[in-house]
């Protein structure tokens, strides 16, 4: 895979991920163009777009749009899955995720794609050990975040 | 924003009390994405996130920051970059958080760091301590998240430093360790594959991994190396169907499963890699079989995934060996998506179809109202798919119907990147398979006026040099010139404004050369349309020394027009106008210098340069003696520029602008201008041989002159078609027997009749093309326009068909009855029935021809016997043996060397002739098999190879006294070449006796390239360097970068090697060093160096011919790759 991206239904970037090295100017004309192509797509067409060289593969969940680059040889339908797993895991973490939790905690939306993709390949295609790992790192965040409350108060 | 968000924001309060921790610190993003939310315009948006980038800006630098809030800012500057706005000042906290902070700083400092800072950062070498110490941490999260950065981001060079640690890690008890470290390797195996090379052994361990997680992840690994060299990796063969089996077998834990098919990942990996082992090789295939057929039975539920499995498992058996009863099943499942009412099963449909239709065409048959259906969908992606189709598709036969649905689709197409590889389709179509020439200039017309100035510069070089080469009848050619200026001088004569450039400039170049073809349009009366072009406004300045140079051609005679015109020129802004309306002023007033410069309708190679300009050494002389300065190469002057300028610490630099410069330059020049300017105004050599370099994109035009004059360039490759190309297998006699069978549908009253006649006329001819296509890389079709003579055989046959099956095409499509399913199944029951069906319905002349052609395969295969040689998996076992499989009868001792593919130079009824390349040490072996197609001895046989440029040094077996029935002789020719030559052409017959007395000829034609006679030249960098200086003819150039894959430099370099057989001295940073020698002995050595974008390469060696003719190669080989 090459790059992910997450926007909402007004072209509103929500989270990018990119697996290829570009540069910012780059990054940023892709986005706008895909973003662009991709918005105006109607609600029927297919799910896949040839788009300069590469493929397009995007999904839309109700008002955010998950969209993946990958190359020709790839195999659309399971980025196509692979998105939807994605969705899956965001919603079981968050709890029926909505685009707000996207938003508002952007940084653990990337936290799990870490988990889930490494360097554009499926790292880990187990929901529950995802989630494990993700569990853990909370885990042990929160309970130094407990420490260094205690901290000062204990002194 | 949307009116949910809107309320959610109204009671987020409320939601940050219930919150963590955690979420307390993130307070201010919270702040700043709800205060962004609220404002209206993008101005406002702009104008608030400066300044809390600036509030950031000085909280990192303030010393009390905390590392809680540093953590804080990290996530709200990560916002900021997200909304596109620069935030690159805390990237270095970005690694500072990751260095110093707690675990959850870390974390965050760690995303950070792989969401700003890509590849190539400089920043990235002041992570590289924190990742060490992390690595070696006993904390499992802060170890994880090292792997997970290093598997993201990491410094090439600085690789080594961590390898031994992230080994290690491949051992660790924790299968998520392991599984990031497998990932990691991964990744450096990606960007720098030499360093991970000693561990492949652990590869093979993490693909034991009793983890199916660390195994999938090692399937990454493999999927890359079986895809760089399937020979290392046959003996996994068995590893990788065991493990399929049990997954598919449901072996694997549940949390495996994904909507209640078992690792579909992993099963897609694993297809991916067992169709790459399979490719070519029937044992290997044959161990596939059985779990393939499993995971076609499986894959039964109703779900995208188990689509995703079967579409990847259709195209593995497509690409393995192939089996019957496999293709059987998969070709159903290919009815199933491309039925399928969902439409992003129906793009797959399509696509497996293009895929398939390579190897079997009447699958495209079977589907012929559903592709026609698609053709008409409202969905671009489904109606470009459709033509990639159609594409491969094409014949003679449906060519015109096919290029018009694509044109038609051109013109409602805006994208540009859709629209350069459309129209370069086109154009490929139009000169491969155009029926005559009207049709071919009109879609060339079409063409260039659609694509414009979007179109790659090779489309119009290539159909200049079509119409200037020409084929061998001088007659056709004139009538294809003809037409081509009758159809400019129309346009021209219309309102011409809004024409492309490019198209302007192609038509101006025709018309100038070719108008005086004809008689009953007055020259003056071109001259009054070219320089009404030229006061156009919108006409570029380069377009307008295309039509002055067409000008200055047909200026003979028509002094006053031309002198006006150059008076009013010879003011412009542009001096490369100037210099061409000066030119033109001088021509026309001495008409003789004029017929000597530009001699009309001359043929290319009668034309002589004399491109040392010698005839100025007089000139030369005079200027030095009166005290001018000598003449110094642009480059020379650059560097010394460069030098006085600055430190300029790389030695062996050239600098971009030079050669941007002289490119720029050069890329002006009209082909013909070359050489007028030469001629007249050129005062140096280097200029005039820069120049010619450089307008190398006008190959076609320019590479006819060399340093010798005229390049005789018979290659067609450039324009022919790739051998991959389902259609490049198509033979003309097959088509018109094709023709025959053709059927449009099973019930055709159920459809309507435009539909039908419509697919008829798309799908004429394609199902004899299954089985011709199937018989692999035998033989390139004839295209319609050739550029020099070809063996007669071929010529023969295409000229004929092509004659006749425009009539039959026309008159059979409506009324059809034969059943193509019905012909499709005795395809595939018996080779030999397929013989005798069509007997009865092809016309008389040529359904003989064709009987012999299919005799001549069938006992080609006889005669093999056993020994046969699978060329292409995709080959239905039972098919008529190749071409290609003559290579099993290559002496002994010509067998282990590197040769060529086989191609067929010629045949007739009773003998045919092909050849094959042998690349021996000290010299190219050509070898020629001569094949009796008949069951009768023939006597006497005697081959002859005529070619002045090359050195035969010894021939063995060119004389036989009796070939046998069905037998084949070979004979071969050590060859050298003296004189580099960019392409050679060579010439020769077979002379038999098939009864005594009465001698037949057979003659042939072939090519051979200076690529063919090169080879390594094995030095140590000292001996380069020493030999560097000793050298003197230099020849520098700008050529493309392959960028695709892994370093650019290696890459590109790798590619050149492995097309002209170069040896890679050493690579030093951005610089390689390359030797090469010709057979003769002089060397040739290449520097090579990263400018850029592009690979600045400086070519010396002893020979002043030999860097131009392997920068040409370079670039082809660059250019095809």
């Amino acid at each position: 895979m090459q790059f992910m991206l997450l926007f909402s239904r007004q072209g509103k970037l929500r989270l990018q991920k990119w697996y290829v090295p570009l540069c910012d100017k780059e990054k940023k004309k892709i986005t706008r163009e895909l973003v662009q192509t991709v918005l105006a797509r109607k609600p029927k067409m297919c799910s896949f777009l040839e788009w300069r060289d590469l493929k397009i593969v995007y999904k839309r969940y109700a008002s955010l749009y998950f969209c993946c680059a990958i190359e020709d040889q790839d195999n659309e339908l399971i980025t196509l899955e692979i998105i939807h797993r994605y969705v899956e895991l965001l919603d079981k973490y968050f709890g029926s995720v909505c685009e707000l939790d996207i938003i508002f905690n952007f940084e653990k939306a990337y936290f799990i794609l870490d988990e889930f993709l490494l360097g554009g390949e499926a790292q880990e295609t187990s929901k529950k050990n995802v989630l494990k790992a993700i569990e853990q790192a909370d885990l042990l965040q929160e309970n130094l975040d407990f420490q260094i409350r205690l901290l000062p108060a204990s002194t | 924003m949307s009116d949910v968000v809107e309320k959610t924001l109204t009671a987020l309060p409320s939601l940050f009390d219930s919150q963590t921790g955690a979420a307390k610190i993130s307070n201010r993003l919270k702040q700043l994405i709800k205060s962004i939310t609220e404002l209206t315009s993008k101005h406002d948006e702009e104008s608030l996130i400066k300044q809390e980038l600036s509030a950031m800006k000085e909280q990192v630098s303030a010393p009390s920051t905390s590392m809680k809030q540093m953590r804080e800012i990290m996530v709200r500057s990560m916002y900021c970059e997200m909304l596109g706005y620069d935030a690159s000042f805390s990237y270095i906290h970005a690694i500072k958080l990751a260095q110093q902070g707690g675990v959850m700083e870390k974390r965050v400092g760690y995303l950070a760091v792989s969401l700003f800072l890509s590849e190539g950062h400089e920043l990235l070498l002041l992570l590289v301590n924190t990742v060490l110490k992390d690595l070696q941490s006993t904390n499992l999260i802060e170890a994880c998240m090292a792997l997970t950065v290093v598997a993201q981001v990491f410094p090439k060079d600085m690789i080594p430093a961590v390898l031994p640690l992230v080994e290690d890690k491949l051992s660790h008890p924790k299968e998520i360790i392991r599984r990031k470290a497998v990932l990691a390797l991964y990744k450096f195996y990606l960007i720098a594959p030499n360093q991970v090379q000693h561990i492949h052994a652990k590869f093979r361990k993490a693909l034991c991994d009793k983890d199916p997680g660390v195994m999938t992840s090692s399937l990454h690994i493999y999927l890359q190396l079986i895809q760089e060299s399937p020979d290392a990796y046959k003996d996994l063969t068995g590893s990788f169907v065991t493990i399929l089996k049990q997954v598919v077998g449901g072996k694997l834990p549940l949390d495996f499963n994904y909507h209640s098919v078992p690792a579909p990942w992993l099963q897609i990996q694993l297809l991916r890699i067992l169709s790459l082992l399979g490719r070519d090789d029937q044992s290997t295939s044959e161990l596939m079989y059985e779990v393939l057929d499993e995971s076609l039975r499986r894959a039964e539920m109703n779900h995208n995934i188990t689509y995703a499995i079967l579409f990847e498992c259709v195209k593995a058996v497509y690409t393995i060996h192939p089996k019957a009863e496999l293709l059987e099943k998969a070709a159903r499942c290919i009815g199933n998506f491309v039925l399928s009412p969902k439409i992003n099963l129906k793009y797959l449909g399509l696509k497996a179809l293009t895929y398939v239709v390579q190897h079997d065409a009447k699958l495209a048959l079977q589907h012929q109202m559903t592709i026609i259906e698609c053709l008409d969908h409202s969905d671009f992606t489904i109606k470009r798919e459709t033509l990639e189709l159609l594409f491969r598709i094409t014949n003679a036969q449906n060519v015109s119907v096919i290029v018009e649905k694509m044109l038609d689709f051109l013109r409602s197409c805006s994208d540009e990147h859709t629209i350069i590889h459309l129209a370069g389709k086109v154009a490929e179509l139009a000169e491969k398979f155009a029926p005559d020439n009207s049709w071919f200039i009109q879609t060339m017309n079409d063409v260039f006026s659609i694509g414009g100035d979007l179109l790659q510069q090779d489309i119009s070089n290539n159909f200049l040099r079509l119409l200037a080469e020409g084929s061998e009848s001088k007659e056709e050619d004139d009538q294809l010139r003809l037409y081509a200026v009758d159809s400019y001088l129309t346009l021209l004569n219309g309102d011409a404004s809004h024409l492309p450039q490019r198209f302007i400039q192609v038509m101006s170049w025709v018309v100038g050369e070719y108008s005086h073809l004809q008689e009953c349009v007055d020259q003056s009366e071109v001259i009054r349309l070219l320089m009404k072009l030229l006061e156009q406004k919108s006409v570029s300045s380069e377009t307008r020394v295309w039509i002055l140079s067409a000008l200055t051609k047909i200026s003979d005679g028509q002094t006053d027009l031309i002198l006006e015109l150059a008076e009013s020129i010879s003011s412009s802004q542009d001096t490369i106008l100037r210099q061409q309306a000066h030119e033109l002023r001088h021509l026309s007033l001495d008409s003789k210098l004029h017929e000597w410069v530009l001699p009309r309708g001359a043929a290319w190679d009668d034309m002589e340069v004399d491109s040392s300009l010698s005839f100025l050494d007089g000139f030369v002389s005079e200027a030095l003696a009166a005290g001018a300065a000598p003449y110094k190469p642009p480059h020379q002057r650059q560097e010394e520029l460069c030098e006085q300028r600055a430190l300029n610490l790389e030695p062996y630099s050239f600098s971009l602008p030079v050669s941007l410069s002289s490119c720029s330059i050069t890329d002006r020049h009209s082909p013909t201008l070359l050489s007028v300017s030469s001629g007249l105004s050129g005062n140096s050599t280097e200029l005039s041989q820069k120049a010619g370099a450089s307008t190398l994109i006008l190959e076609g035009v320019k590479r006819v002159w060399g340093k010798d004059g005229y390049l005789p360039q018979k290659e067609t490759a450039v324009t022919a078609s790739p051998v991959d190309e389902p259609s490049a297998a198509v033979q003309p006699v097959g088509q018109q027997e094709a023709a025959e069978r053709l059927e449009p549908q099973p019930e055709p009253s159920t459809q309507t009749n435009d539909k039908q006649q419509l697919a008829s006329s798309l799908f004429v001819g394609l199902s004899t093309q299954s089985s011709t296509s199937l018989l692999g890389k035998s033989e390139a079709p004839p295209p319609r326009f050739r550029k020099k003579p070809r063996p007669h055989g071929s010529s023969l046959s295409s000229s004929s068909s092509s004659g006749t099956s425009e009539k039959s095409s026309s008159s059979r499509t409506s009324h059809n009855t034969t059943d193509s399913f019905l012909y499709g199944s005795l395809l595939e029951e018996e080779p030999a029935g397929f013989d005798h069906t069509p007997k009865s319905i092809t016309a008389n002349g040529l359904g003989q021809n064709k009987d012999v052609k299919e005799d001549r395969r069938t006992n080609t295969s006889q005669i093999l016997g056993s020994d046969m040689v699978i060329v292409r998996p995709n080959t239905i076992q039972h098919n008529p043996s190749t071409s290609s499989d003559l290579t099993t009868l290559l002496p002994a001792d010509l067998k282990d060397l590197p040769h060529s593919d086989v191609i067929s130079l010629t045949s007739d009824p009773s003998l045919s002739v092909s050849s094959c390349r042998v690349f021996r040490d000290e010299a190219l072996l050509l070898v020629i098999f001569i094949s009796n197609s008949t069951e009768t001895d023939i006597r006497d046989v005697a081959v002859q190879l005529n070619c002045d440029q090359l050195e035969t040094v010894s021939l063995r077996g060119n004389i036989v006294d009796c070939l046998e029935g069905r037998s084949v002789s070979v004979c071969h020719y050590a060859l050298l070449m003296d004189d580099p030559h960019t392409n050679v052409s060579f010439t020769g017959s077979v002379s038999y006796q098939i009864q005594p007395g009465h001698t037949n000829t057979l003659s042939f034609s072939g090519t051979l390239s200076t690529a063919d006679f090169i080879r390594p030249l094995v030095v140590t960098t000292d001996e380069y360097g020493k030999l560097w200086l000793s050298l003197s003819h230099d020849v520098k150039q700008n050529l493309k970068l392959l960028t695709d894959a892994g370093d650019p430099l290696q890459t590109t370099l790798n590619a050149l090697k492995d097309t002209l057989q170069l040896h890679i001295v050493d690579i030093i940073g951005s610089e390689g060093i390359v030797a090469c020698r010709l057979l003769s002995g002089a060397p040739c050595l290449l520097h090579c160096r990263v400018n850029g974008s592009a690979l600045a390469m400086w070519l010396r060696s002893p020979l002043p011919a030999l860097p131009d003719c392997i920068l040409y190669h370079c670039q082809r080989a660059l250019a095809q790759h």
